[in-house]
This record gives structure tokens, C-alpha cells and sequence, in this order.
């Protein structure tokens, strides 16, 4: 049971249905060893029950699981050694910090002084030394994610699966958390799976992120690759493209194209693979606008507001057709002011306009 | 500062204060229970003390203890109490205890099942005792197919005797016991199970190790509740048991010197000593209580 002993977790056609409710669909996907995979999508998307899945809480309706060559998806959830960290950490409320961790070493009849060698290295791992001797009751929520986070590595488990584990902690801890996930992960060689409603932190710690939406995967790619070239509509709209505008497509190769709706007219040189002329999806994200016309795409506005951000504005323009268009810019811009503001060819994503997401393979 | 405003003020600290410590109008909330509990327990209860030491021939205050333990037929009523209550006490929370583990998830035919399992309590002593005495006498149903599936040869003596009053006391008890183990159980939350089975725990270490330490305290009060009811025996313990036998229980003892002799003294001070026997046991279960964690189990925040 320890952390090196297999190649690849490989997930084919993992379905579940609740009674007449599809919540995972034919999920197939391969996670190497000491890779951090993200399931990434709004609730209700399938992620938690994917991870449930792969646990073994719940059972598949249809599709297996493989560790390697071996079939794991028939295996109870303790005879398959992963750790898993829960959203509430579900902590055993009558037994210490120590004991809580200890328990998986105790029900696997470790001798009791490599129980407390593990263990106290595990405390320290997560830096709760002196709070050893707590009842979760007496910690704080981020200390009790971090029991939780020890409870589950102490085993050295094959893969660390995790649900949403920083949605109950404050912005701050949450951004301290993150940082102290993706050092454990890294330090202790472990194959993580985690899942999260929340973009930023599934491309800030995966190496790749698997987007769902409706129980079916949307797009499986590294964040980068998700968040620069998302898939589809659904997936730009997920990862911050707040401008999604109904426009007709005139392609003129078979990646570039004019788009025109009553008052815009733009040229995109990137559109999504099957998408043909006619109604189309036009995806931007409000930092790829400039504050003047690029190579030809121009958009002639009025600033209906400008929000303070910080580093820059948060800046929603009314077109001359009555389309709102959200924009960041670091320009000092002015509430009734005409701007004109242009988006390069290459940033302007075009996609076939679909009224439900599906399976993209 | 004038003397009006001063006294406003002050009346307004002193208003503070006794809001603080819980002092305010809806304190009247428990007027009605609190007269009803003067009236119904603490009056009597005060009364039967005292009079228990009055006996009724004038003798020494404490004559009507000793007459008690000095005599063996009355002193074994406390043995044949705890006779009683005590195995039934702990089947019922015996039983409870899986039956509760399973309904507590969602099954097939739940409400029924719980129907089934709830209506005893709608039952009267009696009405139990008049089926068992249907079911249970030497040509009943009973006895009757275990005879027709030789298992037995001559019918079994379940009446007028301990078994009778244990199985009616079951019967009847079983509800709360069980009704009371399903509000704990469901009060557990069912991901300290799961986070039990990731870390390599099947479920009779999940149970043993997670759901039994987190049901004990609920435990203890359900079988002190049950114990309660059963110790005070007495409908049964006359129709379904041996009265002047094995079921000669104190609550028996206590109307027969009240039947016999009309000696109010002596029975108020059985009712003492039945009352100590209780406390003592319910005081013992909580103590034991106590060394188990009995804070929330819920787990966690949020």
C-alpha cells in the first residue's frame, strides 16, 4: 500500500444515474501517478459524484474502475487505500487530533510505536504539534482541515481524493490552504484528485483540469489549455468569458472568419473545430479587450459603469445596438464617455452555438 | 445628571442585568408546569417521605423499614424488580440498536415498517396482556405450531410466570427504546462513517469504533428511560406474571399492604425504597456515562 505502487488510475465509461436522473455520464479518464487532476465544474455537475465513484462511497450504474490492470470498482471503499478529505472534514468528534489520525494506522494494526512515529511526523506535516492533544471541537476550521489533510496521508494512500476541502474557510486561509496542498502533494509524491467549484483554485493547483457540466465531461486539458482555449461555450462561460454575444459566422478558412451581428462586425481567426456558418457563439474575455481598434475589430461603446479593482477597473460598455460588454482595463475610463475598443483576431473564440453542452471527445 | 434620568439609567442597567442572566416575561412560560409539578410531584412526594416515617402502630420512625427488610417475602420484591427491569431494559436497547442502524438509512416499506414498529405504544398494558394471553397460554398459537412443527412436546409455561411479564414489558417497551436509538443515530452524520471506510475500516470496525462511541451517551439515557418504566412494573407483572411469586415486584408489595391493611404508611415507604433502587441505578448509568464523549456528533464546522 504504499504511494509508489502503480502507474495509472484509469476510469472507463463511469455512469451513474439516481433513479431517473443522469448525475455522471460516461466518464473515461487515465490519471498517472503523481499527477493533481481538478474536476471543475458548478454544482450539480457530477464532480462530487465522480470522486464518490472512484472512493467507492458510491457504485457506478455502469463503466469500471482500473488500478493498473487491477479492477478496483467491485472493492468496499476501505479495501481500496485511497484517502480521501472531506468538504465538512468529517472528523471523529470523540477522539483527539492524534487519534483521529492514528486511526486508519490502528485499524490496520500498525505496531504502536510506528503508529506514533507516523503520526507525530504527520502532525508536523501539517504543523499541529501542539494541538495533538484537541478535540476537533477546540480547533479552528482551517486546523481541522488540516487534521483532516493528516488523517488522510498518515496512510501514505495510492491517491488522496479531495471534495471541495477549503469551500468552508475564509478567503484568506483559503489561499494559505491552497498553497499548503500543492507543497504536500508535491513533497509527499502523491496522485491527488480534487474537486472544486471554484476556477481559480483548479488551475492554480491541477496539472489538469477536467471540466463537467451536466454530468459529462466538457473538456479535459491543462489549465492553461482550458482557460485560454475552452472547448466550448459552456467552458468559456465557466472559466471568465463574460462576454458571450449571438452573432453570425462567414468563414473564410477553416480557422478565420468574419462574425456581424446588426451593429458589430469583428474578424476572429480562431474558431472551434465543427463550427460552420451561420448562428454562432462568440466568446471574449473582458482583459483581451484594448482601449483602441486592433488590426480591423473595432467596437463602438458607451461606459455605462467603472468599478474599482484594485490593480485595474472592472468596466461594463452599452454597444450601439444595446449589447453590454464587460472589460477590464487599467485605463481611467468615465461614466457616459465613447470608447472605442478593439480585440485582437486571435482572442475573439468562436463557437457553434448550442443549447446544451455535450460530450466533447 | 438629575435624579430622573439617574433612576432611568439605573433601571435600565438593572433591566440589562436580568435579561442577561435569563430573567425576563417569558420566564411565566413555565408557570403551568412548575404548579403542576408542585402539585403532582413535589407535595407527594414530600407527604409519602414523611409519612413513610409515621408508621401506622405508633412504633419508631423507622419501624416500617425494618418490618421491610426484616421480612424475606417483602425484601426479595427489590430482587424480583431488578429481575425484571434490568434484562428488559437491556434487550430493548439491545434490540433497538440494529434495527435502528438500518431503518436510519432510507429503506423499502420504511413507514410501514415504522408502523409496525411504533404501534405497541398505542397499545395499553392491558390489550397486550389479554393477546399474550391469546398467544401465549398452552393451546395458543404459540405453543400450538411449535408443537405441529415438533419442536417441542408438551406446550411451555410463558404465563404466570417471569417470562410472561419480561416478554410483555418487551413488547411494550421496545418503541421507545427503539424510537429514542433512531433520533440519536440519525443525529450522527453519516460522512464519519464514510471517512471511517476510506481509512480501511469494514463495518463492524465502523461501528465499534465510530458509531457505537458516538451512541453511547444516547444509549445510557434510553436504557435509563426503559429501566425507569420497567422497574415500576405492575399491570403485567399481576395479569401475565406469578404476583405472589417471582413477580411479587415492589410495586406489587406496595398495593398489597395497601389492599390488605390499608397501611398508607408502609407503602409510602416501599415507594422510597423503589425510588432510591431507581436513582441509584439511573445515577450508576450516568456515571458511566460521563467517561464517554458526549459533546456533538455532528463533526465538524459549517
Amino acid at each position: 500500500m504504499s504511494k509508489t505502487s502503480f502507474n495509472e488510475l484509469r476510469l472507463v465509461g463511469v455512469s451513474r444515474t439516481f433513479d431517473e436522473s443522469v448525475a455522471l455520464s460516461n466518464l473515461s479518464l487515465t490519471i498517472a501517478n503523481g499527477e493533481f487532476i481538478a474536476l471543475l465544474g458548478p454544482s450539480g455537475c457530477g464532480k462530487s459524484t465522480a470522486l464518490n465513484c472512484i472512493a467507492g462511497l458510491l457504485s457506478q450504474t455502469s463503466g469500471s474502475i482500473f488500478l493498473d490492470g487491477k479492477r478496483i470498482d467491485s472493492l468496499p471503499p476501505e479495501r481500496r487505500g485511497f484517502g480521501m478529505v472531506f468538504q465538512n472534514y468529517a472528523l471523529f468528534p470523540h477522539l483527539t487530533v492524534r487519534n483521529n489520525i492514528a486511526f486508519g494506522l490502528k485499524i490496520r494494526r500498525t505496531k504502536k510505536a510506528e503508529v506514533r512515529k507516523r503520526v507525530d511526523a504527520a502532525l508536523a506535516l501539517v504543523r499541529l504539534q501542539p494541538h495533538a492533544d484537541k478535540f476537533p471541537a477546540q480547533l479552528s476550521g482551517g486546523q481541522q482541515q488540516r487534521v483532516a489533510i493528516a488523517r488522510a496521508v498518515v496512510l501514505e494512500p495510492q491517491v488522496v481524493l479531495m471534495d471541495e476541502p477549503l469551500s468552508n474557510l475564509d478567503a484568506k486561509l483559503r489561499n494559505e490552504m491552497r498553497g499548503e496542498i500543492r507543497k504536500l502533494h508535491k513533497t509527499l509524491g502523491l496522485t491527488s484528485i480534487y474537486v472544486t467549484h471554484d476556477q481559480e483554485e483548479a488551475m492554480s493547483l491541477a496539472d489538469r483540469v477536467v471540466v463537467m457540466h451536466d454530468g459529462v465531461v466538457q473538456q479535459v486539458g491543462t489549465p492553461e489549455d482550458v482557460y485560454l482555449q475552452p472547448a466550448n461555450a459552456f467552458v468559456a462561460d465557466f472559466m471568465g468569458y463574460r462576454n458571450l454575444l449571438q452573432m453570425t459566422l462567414k468563414k473564410s478558412s477553416t480557422k478565420a472568419g468574419a462574425i456581424t451581428s446588426e451593429k458589430i462586425k469583428l474578424s476572429s481567426s480562431n474558431l472551434a473545430a465543427k463550427t460552420t456558418n451561420g448562428a454562432v457563439t462568440v466568446a471574449i474575455r473582458p482583459d483581451d479587450f484594448t482601449v483602441k481598434a486592433t488590426r480591423g475589430n473595432q467596437i463602438r461603446t458607451i461606459i455605462s459603469s467603472v468599478e474599482y479593482q484594485g490593480k485595474d477597473f472592472g468596466v461594463e460598455a452599452t454597444c450601439e445596438d444595446g449589447t453590454q460588454l464587460f472589460i477590464r482595463t487599467e485605463e481611467k475610463l468615465k461614466i457616459g464617455q465613447k470608447v472605442t475598443f478593439g480585440v485582437k483576431p486571435e482572442r475573439v473564440l468562436v463557437f457553434p452555438q448550442k443549447k446544451s453542452p455535450s460530450h466533447v471527445g | 445628571m438629575s435624579a430622573k434620568t439617574q433612576s432611568r439609567e439605573f433601571s435600565s442597567t438593572r433591566r440589562f442585568w436580568l435579561k442577561e442572566h435569563g430573567i425576563d416575561s417569558t420566564l411565566l412560560l413555565i408557570v403551568p408546569a412548575l404548579l403542576a409539578m408542585l402539585v403532582f410531584f413535589v407535595y407527594p412526594t414530600v407527604y409519602g417521605t414523611i409519612l413513610s416515617f409515621h408508621p401506622a402502630n405508633k412504633a419508631g420512625f423507622l419501624e416500617n423499614y425494618k418490618t421491610f427488610f426484616g421480612d424475606p417475602y417483602m425484601r426479595k420484591s427489590i430482587f424480583n424488580t431488578f429481575r425484571i427491569a434490568l434484562p428488559v431494559s437491556l434487550v430493548n436497547v439491545c434490540l433497538a440498536v440494529p434495527v435502528a442502524v438500518k431503518m436510519r438509512h432510507r429503506v423499502k416499506g420504511q413507514r410501514a415498517i415504522n408502523t409496525i414498529l411504533i404501534i405497541p405504544i398505542s397499545l395499553g398494558t392491558v390489550l397486550i396482556a389479554e393477546g399474550l394471553y391469546a398467544y401465549l397460554s398452552p393451546n395458543g398459537w404459540f405453543n400450538r405450531t411449535l408443537m405441529a412443527a415438533h419442536i417441542i412436546h408438551a406446550p411451555l409455561q410463558m404465563l404466570h410466570n417471569f417470562w410472561g411479564v419480561m416478554i410483555s414489558l418487551i413488547i411494550s417497551g421496545f418503541p421507545f427504546a427503539f424510537l429514542l436509538t433512531l433520533s440519536y443515530i440519525s443525529g450522527i452524520n453519516p460522512k464519519m462513517e464514510e471517512a471511517a471506510s476510506i481509512l480501511g475500516a469494514g463495518p463492524i470496525q465502523r461501528f465499534r469504533f465510530v458509531t457505537l462511541p458516538l451512541l453511547a451517551p444516547g444509549l445510557a439515557i434510553t436504557f435509563c428511560l426503559n429501566f425507569v418504566l420497567a422497574f415500576s412494573v405492575f399491570p403485567s407483572a399481576n395479569l401475565l406474571g406469578n404476583p405472589s411469586g417471582d413477580s411479587h415486584v415492589l410495586a406489587v408489595a406496595a398495593t398489597d399492604v395497601i389492599s390488605q391493611s390499608y397501611d398508607y404508611s408502609m407503602a409510602s415507604a416501599i415507594s422510597l425504597i423503589t425510588a432510591v433502587c431507581e436513582i441509584t441505578v439511573v445515577v450508576l448509568v450516568f456515571a458511566i456515562r460521563s467517561r464517554f464523549y458526549t459533546g456533538s456528533t455532528t463533526g465538524g464546522k459549517g
